[in-house]
């Protein structure tokens, strides 16, 4: 029996009054973004936002709840972005989107911060969110660690250390957005799937790898099945064929996770339309059975304006209320 | 047209009283720092507690097109805009005016800066005219010619939710239809000087064979001596060099000074067919450049284009700096290509195709 979870990989949009009410508190440059050293006035306004995302997920019935990472300025970036060894450079691109983040240069050591814990500990999440630690050592810059083989495994101990700090959750899902648009090479690709075992030791959580913005390369994505994870998490928004030839030829986890409500566009999905995306891949694989289908977007939501946000995760969980499998 | 296909669409800018037997066309990419008081004034118009009303509004933007338009004359710039006052933004404004657009709310471009990114909920039509009214009025106010900036249907593509169309591609070609009809009001109004601005050719720079399709949309029927320009900032050029001097355009306008012209060295194989209207100082730092090392940028274009297809401008639109500097920038760029000429009227510039 499939069990079918309505969730998100989080990174949600603020609401628009937060919007103001922060650039006002905070300012506009780049010197004025959260690097976790916040007033008392910031920190309450967080505390609310945090509350009221909560809300959006529970009135459109989600089965998972996110803290929705409000403060994660520099998006997947952040848990750097906050570390006392890491400076904040100039402004650069986030992927190929029209959005960019502040460049993290590591020059000393990384140990916890505790920054991701303290944010869960707030919420009474069901599931923690973490960069996964290739694309987070493919957004930083190092200046300590002198090879890059180093700085992935310090990357990785470092969120596994953070990670370690949690709070019991569900779930935790590691973005891994850079395994697809700037994919390892030959060898990377092993410490890339070692790297992901690192952090997925760290947590009692299921843990679920989610990859978006096309599908994986056959080799780091046949690397990857190696890793010590519940679930991989799939783009069928951008690249349902790349994502069903990967799941056909290399098998996938027992778990799965469906990107099937596309994070970067308004046009709001149907449920039935998500229901079908879901039954038509479970009928691409009718060799495999899934334990648990997580139903999700493709992509974090701060992309999107925070009405067709809402609008979405209500059709994400009537859409997965309405799976048969 | 000349026989090697070049068509002379730049010397119906030339000044009669030009000091100088050499020309090289000095102009802006576009924006400008909107006066304080402008901004204000809009503030003022939202709420609806105050006796400020659309005429009021109206008044206000007509003030700041005026201001900033001489402005630019003061400056001794060849060719003016009136520096977009009109404009909120290079996306919104356009997609207001298109049917089939609507807006969300803003979302996030990076940290607390966030733009209204509209969306396609329905197929694009050409509804009222975008700028010719902007053109009409900025005409009026000065004896300049007056170039004309259009943000190009890749970038509205782009830049937009798009929730009719099966892609982007389809959705930029459509819009493209819009800009050439556009085009062609501005030109029945008087324009002859046209800048496609594609900023997000940057983001994609793959995309380069949609910009140019969109283009043969754009040019269609635009009568020879009206000279288009596409200007492209801050992207990686050798993955657009040399494909883009096939797009159907007269002057390619290029962000270069920010970078200190590290990518120069693409555009000398194969040769510059096309003008090339060069970015002189750096829209990105407030300390204004010294009317020499100015010069020093002008000569680098130079190695790339004759001195009769070079034209002399900012990197990109200049709004973002304080007035006081974006002013003087140019006060220092117009004197700088006033001082090129007269050395190479002198035959004391030898630098790439000045010296032959």
């Amino acid at each position: 029996m499939t069990e079918v979870l309505a969730t998100t990989p989080g990174l949600y949009p603020l609401p628009d009054w937060a919007k103001d009410e922060l650039s006002d508190l905070k300012g506009h440059q780049k010197d004025d973004l959260v690097s976790g050293g916040e007033g008392e006035a910031v920190t309450e306004t967080y505390g609310d936002v945090r509350g009221e995302l909560l809300e959006w997920q529970i009135e459109a019935g989600l089965d998972r709840l996110v803290e929705g990472q409000s403060r994660w300025d520099d998006m997947l970036a952040h848990p750097l972005s906050v570390h006392e060894n890491v400076e904040t450079r100039g402004i650069v691109r986030y992927y190929d989107n029209n959005n960019f983040y502040r460049e993290p240069v590591v020059h000393g050591d990384l140990s916890a911060t505790g920054d991701v814990s303290a944010e869960l500990r707030a919420a009474d999440a069901s599931q923690a969110i973490l960069p996964g630690p290739y694309s987070l050592f493919s957004l930083a810059t190092d200046e300590h660690y002198g090879d890059e083989a180093a700085f992935l495994d310090a990357i990785a101990e470092f969120l596994a250390a953070e990670a370690e700090a949690f709070p019991p959750v569900e779930t935790l899902f590691l973005l891994e957005p850079s395994l697809v648009v700037d994919p390892p090479a030959d060898g990377e690709d092993e410490r890339a799937s070692e790297a992901i075992d690192t952090v997925a030791a760290a947590v009692d959580s299921d843990v679920v790898v989610h990859t978006y913005w096309g599908s994986i390369p056959e080799k780091p994505y046949a690397h990857l099945m190696d890793a010590d994870v519940e679930a991989i998490g799939f783009d069928f928004v951008s690249d349902h064929d790349g994502s069903v030839y990967n799941i056909q030829e290399y098998g996938t986890k027992d778990d799965i996770a469906l990107g099937v409500v596309d994070g970067q566009n308004t046009r709001v999905e149907r449920p039935e339309e998500i229901a079908e995306r879901i039954e038509w891949v479970d009928d691409q694989v009718p060799a495999q059975t899934f334990e648990t289908v997580y139903a999700t977007p493709n992509t974090e939501l701060f992309y999107l304006p925070t009405n067709r946000t809402k609008d979405k995760l209500g059709a994400l969980a009537a859409g997965s209320e309405e799976v048969s499998l | 047209m000349s026989p090697d296909g070049y068509v002379d669409t730049r010397s119906q800018f030339r000044p009669e009283d030009h000091p100088n037997d050499h020309f090289l066309l000095t102009t802006v990419v576009g924006s400008y720092p909107k006066p304080k008081w402008l901004n204000r004034a809009k503030e003022l118009a939202e709420d609806d507690d105050r006796d400020f009303d659309d005429a009021n509004l109206e008044e206000a933007l007509d003030d700041a097109a005026r201001l900033i338009t001489d402005e630019h004359v003061r400056s001794g710039l060849d060719v003016v805009v009136d520096g977009e006052m009109r404009r909120n933004e290079m996306v919104e404004y356009f997609a207001d005016r298109i049917d089939g657009y609507e807006f969300n709310g803003p979302v996030k471009v990076w940290g607390h800066n966030y733009f209204d990114k509209p969306s396609v909920a329905d197929e694009v039509r050409y509804d009222e005219p975008w700028l010719v009214d902007e053109f009409e009025f900025t005409t009026g106010v000065t004896d300049r010619p007056v170039k004309v900036p259009i943000t190009g249907p890749y970038t509205l593509a782009s830049w937009s939710f798009n929730e009719h169309y099966d892609d982007e591609a389809e959705l930029a070609y459509e819009l493209a239809d819009l800009v050439n009809e556009e085009i062609n009001a501005l030109v029945a109004a008087g324009a002859r000087y046209i800048q496609i601005d594609e900023p997000a050719l940057a983001t994609t720079p793959d995309d380069h064979a949609i910009v140019g399709e969109c283009l043969e949309h754009i040019a269609d029927g635009v009568p020879e001596d009206v000279r288009l320009g596409l200007h492209v900032c801050y992207g990686d050029y050798s993955r657009i060099y040399p494909e883009i001097l096939d797009m159907p355009v007269h002057e390619y306008d290029l962000e270069l000074a920010n970078g200190e012209y590290d990518q120069l060295d693409v555009f000398t194989q194969p040769s510059f067919d096309k003008d090339l209207a060069l970015g002189v100082v750096d829209v990105h730092t407030a300390d204004v450049e010294s009317v020499e090392s100015i010069k020093q940028n002008i000569t680098k274009g130079l190695e790339i284009v004759p001195p009769e297809r070079l034209t002399v401008s900012p990197d990109c639109g200049v709004k973002l700096l304080p007035r006081e500097a974006a002013y003087r920038k140019m006060e220092n760029m117009v004197q700088a290509a006033r001082e090129v000429e007269a050395e190479l009227d002198a035959g004391e510039v030898d630098v790439g195709y000045a010296g032959e």
